[in-house]
């Protein structure tokens, strides 16, 4: 997976840089909007991620040149500026997601494997998920693990498609908040974790194998293996 | 002045015009009447009468002020006051302006003015006055107004001046005042007024109503760095403490790791109250262009309090809601759900186990308020006005979670949507906060 960072400030780029080599990633780095959009378009990334404010060009230009052209590569927008105004601004240029700086470095790494999933698959298109011994059929609405069906509330089942969705996968309580709730906002106290056991509950409470793991610090997973 | 100066010539030339310029065409209007008479007289009485009526008006005014001249055809004389016809041309509307030789009072020579009449026959007959005295009197009144006109001005210029230092001089204490505050920074001084209420003391009032503004902004300012010192300060140093202890203590690996994830959380912690302190000053610094939107607020009730009702659970509390159906309003989503949400934190915080909340939507137009009651502490009456500020909270211990900065964020939303929050009790306990839009906004 090769990734582009356009990012200016030499100590948020080298973090960047360093995290994710050691994440697997093959990463290039421009410090400049103007290189930066010449890499990006010259170069096949994977996904791309950009600063908002960088000099010479922005990271809006950016964005912008590149859907103009037709390239399609997945955009991950990392900004200090906050507000929901900017943040639609962001997404309305043309980028896939919105990340406010500061940010943990978990929270960056869930979201671009789910911009890259996104990208590698159609998952919008299916309708039935299976992980471990827990099966979800859209069409029908229906769950079960193993023979027992599991009867959820419309955001339970919400949640756990969205979980099932990415699978495998670390998602944050922000991502569930924007996905499942649709609802950009900090709650003061963790309201997601409560939901979370209660969904724990009826899927994982009689099975000696849990399913729906936390990510200390960073979210939950749903996945087969411990 | 100049503008001044031509007014006020236009006024007293007005004036002459009125008086002495009446009394000219009074005369000319008695002169015409008298000769209008002497005509009648001399169509009914013939000549004879004519030269009676003459010589009986003649004795009426023995000093000669009337003038009257009967001639024949030649012009010689045969009644009246004049010695002879007058060596004077006749003027455009028919009038003669001449001098009579010698008065019969002074013996100075006087002017004259008078109108002939050709009577039937041929013969001639002059009327007229003199007009001495009304020369005197209009020049007179002449020179009484360009006297006035002089003095006018004179005053004008000395209250104008007078008029014009006074200004200056006041507005010398505005600016030095303004100087004296700029220089020191001391926002507590105020610009005196007189007390007559005029436009500068208007203008001095609003100024200090400025100051005034200023100086509370200021103190509100300097109350939130004290409050970010404190506060932000204070997660700092324990976290700057627990990496401190790790250095020197060389703990396992097991505990250093749960040193980490407790540092880890405490900067994130840090990191959200600063979030949280400057979505306030995002949202109380107003761009009003996120409040384009409709938001459907029996929605974004459902959805907090669905959102809450896991958390309340827990607690075994029980979350209620009433709704009405209302219109949309303008505004921002997720602020409106972030402050809902804030709301129903503290709700839940702050509410024994068992106890109930219910958030009630209901439309009373043109308001619409939005009501979460709790059966929980309650906030004592002295302290509500308070807790709206940022870092304000109840418990001085602090060791209910939180960063007190939840009802500011509160009441910056509501700010920012126009709409008002009250906080009153509820009964038999607990808290009822309301947040009140107006649809006219």
């Amino acid at each position: 997976m090769r990734l582009l960072v356009i990012e200016d400030d030499p100590e948020v780029g080298a973090y960047l840089v360093k995290g994710l080599k050691e994440s697997g990633y093959t990463v290039d780095h421009s410090t400049d909007g103007k290189d930066g959009l010449f890499m990006a378009t010259t170069e096949n990334y994977d996904v791309i991620l950009v600063d908002r404010m960088l000099p010479n060009v922005d990271g809006l230009t950016i964005i912008k040149t590149l859907r103009a052209t037709n390239n399609k590569t997945p955009v991950l927008i990392l900004s200090a500026l906050a507000q929901v105004d900017d943040r639609v601004k962001g997404l309305r240029a043309g980028g896939d997601d919105y990340l406010t700086k500061p940010f943990a470095f978990s929270e960056l790494l869930a979201r671009l494997e789910a911009l890259l999933r996104r990208v590698h698959q159609t998952a919008e298109t299916e309708t039935h998920f299976r992980v471990g011994d827990l099966e979800m059929d859209l069409l029908a609405h229906a769950i079960k693990r193993g023979d027992k069906v599991v009867d959820l509330q419309p955001r339970e089942f919400r949640l756990l498609e969205y979980l099932m969705r990415h699978a495998d996968q670390v998602v944050t309580r922000t991502m569930l908040l924007e996905n499942v709730w649709d609802y950009h906002f900090d709650p003061q106290t963790n309201v997601i974790d409560v939901h979370i056991s209660r969904l724990r509950r009826k899927i994982d409470k009689d099975f000696s194998k849990q399913l729906l793991h936390t990510v200390r610090g960073v979210g939950y997973i749903l996945r087969e293996a411990d | 002045m100049v503008l001044f100066a031509s007014s006020v010539l236009l006024l007293l030339g007005f004036i002459y015009w009125a008086t002495a310029g009446y009394m000219a065409r009074q005369t000319d209007a008695t002169i015409e009447a008298e000769i209008t008479g002497l005509a009648e007289q001399y169509r009914r009485r013939g000549l004879q009468g004519l030269v009676i009526v003459i010589t009986e008006r003649m004795a009426r005014n023995p000093n000669g002020a009337s003038i009257y001249l009967f001639a024949a055809s030649d012009y010689s004389p045969l009644a009246g006051n004049l010695s002879h016809w007058p060596q004077a041309t006749k003027t455009d509307d028919g009038w003669l302006n001449f001098h009579l030789k010698k008065n019969l009072l002074d013996g100075k020579s006087h002017p004259a003015r008078a109108r002939p009449f050709l009577l039937r026959g041929g013969l001639h007959l002059l009327v007229g006055r003199d007009i001495y005295e009304l020369k005197e009197i209009q020049e007179l009144i002449l020179s009484a107004l360009s006297w006035g006109l002089a003095i006018t001005l004179c005053l004008a210029l000395i209250g104008g001046l007078m008029m014009s230092w006074s200004m200056v001089h006041r507005l010398e204490i505005i600016n030095q005042t303004s100087r004296q505050i700029i220089m020191t920074g001391d926002l507590s001084r105020r610009i005196p007024t007189r007390g007559t209420g005029d436009d500068f003391d208007q203008l001095v009032d609003n100024l200090n109503t400025m100051l005034v503004q200023i100086e509370e902004l200021m103190v509100g300012v300097q109350q939130i760095s004290d409050n970010i010192a404190h506060d932000l300060r204070t997660p700092l140093t324990r976290l700057r403490n627990r990496l401190e202890q790790m250095r020197w203590q060389k703990p396992n690996i097991d505990q250093y790791h749960i040193q980490i994830e407790q540092s880890i959380t405490e900067a994130d912690q840090l990191l959200l109250t600063f979030n949280a302190l400057l979505r306030i000053a995002r949202i109380e610094s107003g761009s009003h262009n996120s409040l384009q939107a409709s938001v459907d607020l029996e929605i974004l009730v459902r959805d907090a309090s669905e959102l809450y009702e896991a958390l309340a659970e827990e607690k075994q509390q029980l979350i209620t809601i009433d709704l009405e159906t209302c219109p949309q309003i303008q505004g921002d989503r997720d602020l409106l759900f972030q402050a809902l949400a804030n709301l129903l934190d503290n709700a839940v915080k702050y509410t024994p186990e068992g106890g109930n909340i219910n958030i009630t939507l209901q439309h009373r137009h043109p308001k619409i308020e939005i009501i979460v009651a709790d059966t929980g502490t309650g906030i004592p009456l002295e302290v509500r006005e308070k807790v709206l500020q940022r870092f304000y909270r109840l418990e001085t211990s602090r060791s209910t979670p939180g960063n007190g900065l939840g009802l500011s964020l509160v009441a910056a939303v509501t700010k920012l949507h126009h709409a008002q929050i009250k906080l009153e009790n509820n009964t038999p306990t607990g808290l009822r906060v309301i947040l009140v839009f107006s649809l006219n906004s």
